[in-house]
């Protein structure tokens, strides 16, 4: 590691920009931004599969407040989300007294949460679609089987709805990884707040924001990858047999 | 009613500013879509390459990168040139690129690559029997992009278009963090001054809300239109 | 195909706007807002403080009409480079890293940087020992940002925000230990604020000249040595016939 940064100084040495020192803003920013979006993306994912069965339910109470809540999510920006979260929280009566002032303190915290809230509400809406479009066929063997209605959701309509959602949710991933440039924002030093500082300090635009594009694009790319990889796995069924 | 503290107008004039950009990116972003379709369909490979690179590296970067990069760095790309032109020539030239229209251009040239793709697929989609059939009756190329080609085009770029038409609106947002007072901006301002964000950043986003449930509305209205002869019960979903 | 040619160049020259002529009739100045007191604005849009004032007199005195133009303190310098203004008048402290881009005036105003704190907080002095682990507020691309993580920036974190309301409303939220600002804003922002909870640490701080530089000035694009030198004698005659002092106590 020693020789490995010895190394690094001495290729930068004639480089007044991307010395090791703004090499490290980078490298703590990647670190930030794949943190705050795999966290948002997981938790996400955990909240958002049960919402989209709701989301299916016959009962209008339970199916309206989703509509409502995906709605509003998906049809508001996301910095407008995120600024009411930073902001907002901060003018609850005696919130400052509380334990969550441990967890809303840090700007990591609140953009987490707004980042979560988003995506729940673009993955509910995919699951559903998904659901929606099992085949009619699917649903009937599994009744002639006997299958109960908790049964069939778990291995019949689900597995198949999670195959035909994987595109439309690798998108998604995608779209998470960009809308999070905006964490800079709220002081948060993820890959574009590095971008940033690096640019006020130099008034270099280029070789600051030229550089941050080509991280996100090989991380869009990995992204991208890795979905074809999953596609390719677990849609091999549907393809024409040879 | 809520006590917009002297805001009002102001946050009045920021949901104008917000409409104003939305709408003439919408237009700079669907030229450059129908002219990244035609350079990706056509039979040139450089501008096959070069409509390809355009989209993959648009949609592979972050909408505010791009608009940090063009905003920033444009402006000084800009003045390398007109002081190198001052320098040798004498010529004192200044371009002027406010806020706005830096704002228009970097949200038409990223939305232009995605109704590029849209664009394509939809051209795609178009029978290619109607097109013989325009070029039995003897049409121009013109004549056959106005008639046939582009009519039938939109039926299957409308709901592409649409969904491309929500994004960009609430990609305006990210104008209020290079500088251009959008509502966003005002709203955040004044949440700062006051210290009552609630009461500016919530009818802010209802006002999004609204924009945004008078497009849908405008959308399927539209997209009867184009379906028409294609009978009430097609949907498409692409 | 032509008269698509003719559509691109039309656009171009409506971008490019008009030649513009180099005797200054109106001077427009960029500026960052809110910067209080030195510049920010009423809660109906209208722009005043320090800068507005002094820089509105010097046009005054050289009769010249003057123009204000917000701009984010990010792009402060390339928007003056690109003609968007053409001198920024915007707390602007005068250093060699900017001297390589701009030209500036004589300075207008020398205020020293501090530390801020909570009024109950425990950090004594602003050393590395004290500052250890704890959250500093700056704004981004300031003299007090390159000084703060040249200097802390190992120790502690670094928050950075666009403007100096940000940092001060996240001072009374509770997220920042610390800010670093010049002092006029940080007295008349967090010490004469309605609940004034805040103290300042530690000593007014104007060395090293490497950072802090030589006080406030008006940057001109460098070329504009002509105007830059009226701006000067204008400065010359308000301080001598009190204008500037009266403007001057108007905001301290």
């Amino acid at each position: 590691m020693e020789q490995l940064s010895a190394w690094f100084t001495e290729l930068l040495a004639d480089n007044s920009i991307f010395t090791a020192r703004t090499l490290g803003y980078y490298g703590e920013g990647l670190v930030t931004t794949v943190q705050l979006v795999f966290l948002s993306l997981v938790i996400g994912l955990v909240i958002a599969v049960p919402l989209s069965i709701a989301r299916g339910s016959k009962r209008k109470w339970i199916k309206m407040p989703i509509f409502f809540y995906t709605y509003v999510f998906r049809g508001t920006p996301l910095l407008i989300q995120l600024y009411i979260i930073y902001y907002g929280v901060v003018f609850i009566e005696g919130i400052q007294d509380t334990w969550l002032w441990v967890i809303l303190e840090e700007p990591f915290y609140p953009a987490l949460i707004a980042f979560t809230l988003n995506t729940v509400a673009y993955t509910t809406e995919i699951f559903h679609g998904a659901i929606k479009a099992t085949s009619k066929g699917e649903i009937e063997a599994a009744r002639a089987y006997g299958m109960s209605k908790s049964l069939m959701m778990r291995r019949i309509i689900l597995p198949s709805a999670f195959r035909r959602a994987l595109p439309a949710y690798g998108n998604e991933v995608i779209f998470m990884l960009h809308a999070s440039a905006i964490a800079s924002v709220v002081t948060i030093m993820d890959l574009t707040g590095a971008a940033r500082l690096v640019y006020a300090r130099f008034y270099a635009p280029f070789d600051a924001f030229l550089f941050v594009a080509a991280l996100y694009l090989c991380l869009t790319f990995a992204i991208l990858y890795l979905f074809r990889y999953l596609e390719r796995r677990m849609l091999a069924h549907l393809k024409p047999q040879s | 009613m809520i006590d917009l503290q002297g805001y009002g107008p102001r946050l009045l004039e920021g949901a104008l500013v917000t409409i104003e950009l939305a709408l003439l990116s919408l237009v700079v972003a669907i030229f450059l879509g129908l002219l990244t379709a035609s350079a990706k369909m056509s039979r040139s490979w450089l501008l096959h390459k070069i409509g390809t690179l355009y989209t993959t590296v648009i949609r592979g970067v972050p909408d505010l990168v791009l608009m940090l990069l063009l905003f920033f760095g444009g402006q000084i790309g800009i003045n390398m040139v007109t002081d190198w032109l001052y320098d040798r020539f004498g010529i004192d030239i200044f371009i002027n690129i406010n806020e706005f229209v830096a704002g228009v251009i970097t949200i038409g040239l990223i939305f232009g690559a995605y109704m590029g793709e849209t664009f394509r697929g939809a051209f795609l989609a178009v029978d290619s029997g109607q097109i013989e059939a325009g070029r039995a009756y003897g049409m121009s190329e013109a004549l056959m992009f106005r008639r046939i080609r582009f009519p039938q085009m939109m039926r299957h770029a409308l709901p592409g278009l649409s969904n491309n038409w929500m994004v960009l609106l609430k990609t305006t947002a990210l104008v209020s963090i290079i500088g251009l007072t959008d509502m966003v901006r005002v709203a955040a301002e004044a949440s700062k001054a006051t210290h009552e964000p609630f009461t500016f950043l919530i009818p802010v986003a209802v006002i999004y809300l609204l924009i945004a449930s008078v497009s849908e509305w405008i959308f399927a209205r539209l997209q009867k239109r184009y379906n028409v002869g294609f009978g009430e019960a097609d949907e498409w979903n692409n | 195909m032509k008269k698509l040619l003719t559509v691109t160049l039309l656009s171009a020259t409506m971008l490019a706007g008009t030649a513009q002529a180099r005797d200054y009739e109106t001077v427009r100045f960029g500026v960052d807002v809110p910067y209080e007191p030195m510049e920010y604005r009423t809660p109906d849009g209208e722009l005043t403080g320090f800068d507005i004032d002094l820089g509105n007199a010097l046009c005054a005195e050289i009769g010249i009409e003057c123009e204000w133009v917000v701009q984010g303190w990010d792009g402060i310098i390339p928007g003056l480079m690109a003609r968007k203004y053409d001198a920024i008048m915007s707390s602007m402290t005068i250093n060699e890293e900017r001297r390589e881009q701009v030209l500036f005036s004589d300075p207008y105003f020398t205020p020293p940087s501090a530390w801020f704190v909570p009024a109950d907080s425990e950090i004594g002095k602003p050393n590395e020992e004290a500052l250890k682990d704890r959250n500093i507020g700056v704004q981004r691309g300031t003299l007090q940002d390159n000084y703060a993580t040249d200097m802390y920036g190992d120790v502690a974190d670094i928050n950075r925000y666009a403007t100096a309301d940000d940092m001060v409303l996240d001072m009374e939220a509770g997220r920042l230990d610390a800010v670093f600002l010049d002092f006029p804003v940080g007295k008349s922002t967090l010490l004469d604020s309605e609940d004034n909870d805040y103290k300042v640490i530690g000593n007014m701080i104007t060395e090293p000249k490497e950072y802090f530089g030589d006080g406030f000035g008006i940057a001109f694009r460098k070329r504009d040595e002509d105007l830059a030198k009226k701006f000067n004698e204008a400065l010359a005659t308000l301080k001598e016939n009190g204008t500037y002092d009266e403007i001057f106590n108007k905001y301290f």
